[in-house]
């Protein structure tokens, strides 16, 4: 029997990483396991093949919470946050849709396929500040419960009710449009051009089983524009080093405090005596006992699995089980040769140094979701590429690069074949999709690495390979994330929490679950 | 990446300077010569011109032009005739200022606005199922200002056919100049003499070429955007994001103006209904509204005083300054000063700015912050009436 610790984490994703280091720091003695052999989770840098390092599943940064970064000194571990530049996003007739920091360059460029949208972007913009500034309390505080009359929940909801006042009606009246519409027809209020309406309201289905079209996609929309990283609100960067770098930098602040972190040590259950946790099993047999056990993973997982499901309420183990966790999202990485030409911007420019979207039309959008519905493999998917190696030159040998692609909407389970013998379909897909508007791409891949979302599974350990540990949609966020009673952290059983993603106020590279279950822990102590 | 103005290879030939700035989107000279004193002085005492293309400019034409000009405008448009042109703000429903322009009448049906904002979107929807066409033409018309006291002299020469005489303040008139249709109004940003030129981009050297040349015996000089946010400053004319925040841009409610606040109450008429943000500014214009546009003249001594005692001359802004400083009175900050400036004609260190109401009344004495070696000092200064310089010529 190991020597006894205060906490025990697992999982060492940025979220298990948040949440040891803030205990740590309050002088508790932690232990963080990870199954795999590196830390980061979904967020982790690889070098799949030699000199070329992926930001394997995640890939830009724009959420993860200021008091973090500050709190957990993080640029002093090593955090450093590189500028995404611009917006391309090709079309299919040789045109484009370009935008960038040059304000009124982008203008023009919006204005070419519509004059009214180039102003109505400026009033988007500036609604989506408010939007995001109404909605940063909620992802700032733990989610009060309406259902509760105790007066600490009845000064949360006071509070937030207060803030929501305080932006005026008309600025309600958007709000609730953002909390009930689709993306594509919130996005619609304000612009007529399909390619600006594509693109933007493609933020809304990030991670979503639904399409620009499904009613609900817009919170999403605006889950993805409440970051204001490094003082720029709704601004996304590349971590030098990758997603894995935060990582990085988070265990390295956490081991500073005193944070023990085990790579391949995968939990097998956690250890529950007189309802009680009291450490955990690992694979291999070796237990090590604790006062405190978090779980980073999935709500799935954090209740059905890594305990028995026989010692919880009946009905909540049926929430858990009906909660939503499809996976929709796939991820191809590219090794380069060289440098991809545009065939509607050729030459190595601004537009190689942002996000580039290949998200033409509304129509494109909702026919690549129609693939993945039925369970197949979308013909022409919607992919958001990044070009690392031109934000931080380190990801790539000299003169050679590595190449992002999210790809949405794959389905988690076929409707013929099983993944492992049908992903590099997808991969084919993807690069026969990007040849259209690359025509250089076949010819300098040096290597492809395809993950559906059944590979994410395997690799990262997230159900179903959904990478906010359960879809964004309002019946899955605040008081009802992962389920009512539930989202505060605890577990019926005691001493047992949960501290990732699954929880409020969601997924993405965040860090508000790690931190808000850290302080619910030690307030309880 | 700011765009060249159709003037731009004249204009670029003669900055030599090399000092820049973008103004809505485009490259615009902020003096042409190493500093813009000799500018400024030309406006003043004989002729500047300056480029003023980066304007918007829109043409509204169709049988509800009025009807939808009505609708937005805070003045009744329906007074301006043809040759005519109006000046007018226009708000959103809260009443609080969108932004403001002249409004030219072409023909019966038939207008052209000029915005410091894009408006486009916001002057189409409010026209939404009226029987109107609004149209974007900034790009296709270049525009020019001719301003100062030889401005008309140098019209006469270059285009002789046409009355100049006749042409009276905020009137229009169209001509040939170099052989090319140009439509010249009686306005300007400068509280002078002067005018403006609308002309076809395509065309738009030529113009140019006409006006230097002619000007040369008139003491005409280039002039940059230095010189003119002197000029415009004496002549206390608003500036917007420096001086107040469109309402379709503003963050916060303390940043939102109405006609009211700004001094341009006499634009919303007693009588009329029916345009975006009517009740709002009865409401506003009965019961008061809380911000007041003040002129300030600051007590020049004074100011000398408090550099003196640094052992420094007066170091204050030879340009027009634009960053905010507090106004104080009695002791405690009652608004701001928004662009502050040594007005070389007046000898007389001038600002506008607002002030929250009862404060402001014309004659009452506050204190302007001044930075003196880094501290910050506060300046004894004076409400004053607007304009602050206002010659006969501008309207004679
Ligand atoms: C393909 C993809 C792209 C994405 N892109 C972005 C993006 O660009 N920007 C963004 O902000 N977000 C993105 N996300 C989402 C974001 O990465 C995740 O929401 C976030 O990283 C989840 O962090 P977490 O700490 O909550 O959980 P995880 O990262 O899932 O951490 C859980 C950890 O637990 C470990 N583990 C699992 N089982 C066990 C066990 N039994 N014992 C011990 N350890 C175990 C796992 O190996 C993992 O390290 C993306 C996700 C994916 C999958």
């Amino acid at each position: 029997m190991a020597k006894k610790y205060d906490a025990i984490i697992i999982g060492a994703g940025h979220n298990g990483l948040i949440n040891a280091a803030y205990l740590a720091r309050a002088g508790k003695k932690v232990l963080v396991l990870e199954r795999r052999h590196l830390v980061g989770g979904a967020t982790v840098t690889e070098e799949i093949f030699p000199g070329f390092k992926f930001s394997v599943f995640s890939y830009v940064v724009s959420l993860l919470r200021p008091q973090i970064i500050q709190e957990l000194q993080l640029p002093r571990f090593g955090l450093t946050i590189l500028p995404l530049e611009s917006t391309l996003t090709p079309l299919p007739n040789g045109d484009y849709l370009y935008r960038d920091s040059d304000h009124y360059r982008s203008l023009r460029d919006i204005a070419r396929h519509s004059a009214r949208d180039a102003e109505a972007y400026e009033e988007y913009n500036r609604e989506m500040y408010f939007m995001a500034k109404a909605a940063q309390p909620i992802i700032d505080n733990p989610a009060p419960d309406p259902a509760s009359l105790k007066p600490g929940e009845l000064f949360r909801l006071a509070r937030l009710g207060k803030n929501m006042l305080n932006m005026g009606p008309e600025r309600l009246y958007t709000l609730a449009k953002l909390l009930t519409m689709s993306a594509a027809d919130f996005v619609e209020q304000w612009f007529e051009a399909e390619p600006l309406i594509a693109t933007l309201s493609a933020s809304g289905i990030i991670g979503t089983n639904m399409g620009p079209r499904s009613p609900g996609t817009a919170y999403v929309l605006l889950h993805h524009y409440m970051g204001d990283i490094d003082g720029a609100f709704r601004a996304w960067g590349f971590p030098k080093g990758g997603t894995g770098a935060v990582a990085e930098a988070i265990a390295r602040s956490a081991r500073a405090f005193g944070a023990e972190i085990r790579c391949e040590a995968a939990v097998e259950r956690v250890i529950i005596r007189n309802g009680r946790a009291r450490g955990v099993v690992l694979n291999s047999g070796e237990e090590i006992t604790c006062n405190v056990v978090v779980s980073s993973l999935d709500p799935k997982q954090t209740f059905l699995k890594l305990v028995d499901p026989a010692l919880m309420p009946e009905e909540l183990v049926q929430d858990i089980r009906r909660f939503n966790i499809r996976g929709s999202s796939a991820k191809v990485n590219l090794a380069l040769d060289a440098l991809p030409e545009f065939s509607c911007m050729p030459g190595k420019g601004n537009h190689l140094r942002g996000a580039i979207s290949i998200s033409p039309s509304l129509d494109y959008m909702e026919r690549a979701y129609d693939d993945a519905k039925y369970g197949n493999i979308p013909r022409r998917p919607y992919i958001d590429i990044i070009i690392p190696s031109m934000i931080d030159p380190d990801m790539a040998p000299p003169g050679k690069h590595v190449m992002s692609c999210f790809v949405q909407w794959a389905p988690y389970e076929l409707n013929q074949g099983t993944w492992d013998e049908r992903r590099e379909e997808l991969g084919d897909n993807v690069i026969d999709t990007l040849e259209e508007y690359i025509p250089n791409i076949k010819s300098i891949i040096l290597g492809r690495q395809v993950l559906s979302p059944w590979d994410i599974e395997q690799m990262t350990g997230l159900s179903e390979g959904n990478i906010f540990q359960g879809e964004l949609t309002l019946s899955q966020l605040l008081f009802l994330r992962p389920a009512p009673g539930y989202a505060r952290y605890r577990t019926p059983i005691h001493n047992y929490y949960q501290c990732g993603s699954g929880t409020h106020p969601g997924g993405g590279i965040m860090g508000a679950s790690g931190r808000f279950a850290a302080m619910a822990i030690l307030r309880s102590r | 990446m700011p765009l060249p103005t159709p003037f731009h290879r004249r204009t670029s030939a003669l900055c030599q300077s090399q000092e820049w700035r973008e103004w809505s989107g485009y490259l615009s000279a902020i003096t042409y010569a190493p500093t813009h004193d000799i500018e400024y002085s030309a406006i003043r005492n004989a002729a500047g011109l300056i480029d003023i293309s980066p304007l918007y400019k829109y043409e509204i034409h169709g049988a509800d032009a009025l009807a939808l000009l009505n609708r937005i405008m805070t003045r009744e448009i329906g007074r301006c005739k043809i040759g005519q042109v109006i000046y007018s703000p226009w708000c959103d429903d809260d009443g609080k200022i969108i932004d403001e322009g002249t409004i030219a009448r072409l023909h019966n049906d038939s207008f052209r606005v000029t915005a410091a904002d894009p408006n486009l979107r916001w002057f189409q929807d409010c026209g939404y199922g009226m029987h109107v066409e609004v149209r974007d033409v900034s790009a296709e018309l270049a525009a020019l200002a001719l301003q100062g006291p030889n401005s008309r002299g140098i019209l006469k020469t270059i285009s002789p056919e046409s009355d100049w005489d006749a042409l009276k303040y905020y009137r229009l008139l169209k001509t040939e100049i170099g052989g090319i249709p140009v439509t010249v109004s009686r306005t300007g940003y400068t509280g002078d003499l002067g005018y403006e030129l609308w002309i076809p981009a395509a065309h738009a050297e030529v113009v140019w070429d006409e006006i230097i040349n002619a000007g040369r015996d008139y003491g005409l000089l280039p002039a940059g955007l230095a010189a003119l946010d002197i000029v415009r400053l004496e002549a206390a004319l608003r500036l917007i994001e420096v001086d107040y925040i469109s309402a379709h841009r503003a963050i916060n409610r303390a940043e939102e103006y109405s006609p009211y606040d700004l001094g341009l109450g006499w634009t919303v008429p007693r009588d009329k209904i029916n345009f975006v943000g009517w009740r709002r500014l009865r409401r506003e214009q009965q019961h008061g509204s809380s911000k007041r546009f003040v002129g300030l003249e600051v007590d020049w001594l004074a100011l000398r005083k408090l550099f003196m005692r640094a052992d420094l001359p007066p170091q204050v802004a030879g340009r027009t300054s634009r960053l905010g400083v507090p106004i104080y009175g009695n002791g405690i900050q009652i608004g701001q000063a928004t662009s502050m400036t040594f007005s070389p004609t007046l000898k007389k260190y001038i600002a506008i700015g607002t002030v929250n109401r009862p404060h402001g009344l014309v004659g009452s004495e506050v204190e302007v912050e001044i930075t003196v070696e880094y501290e910050r000092k506060r300046a004894p200064a004076r409400i004053v009436k607007t304009p602050f310089y206002s010659p006969k010529r501008k309207r004679a």
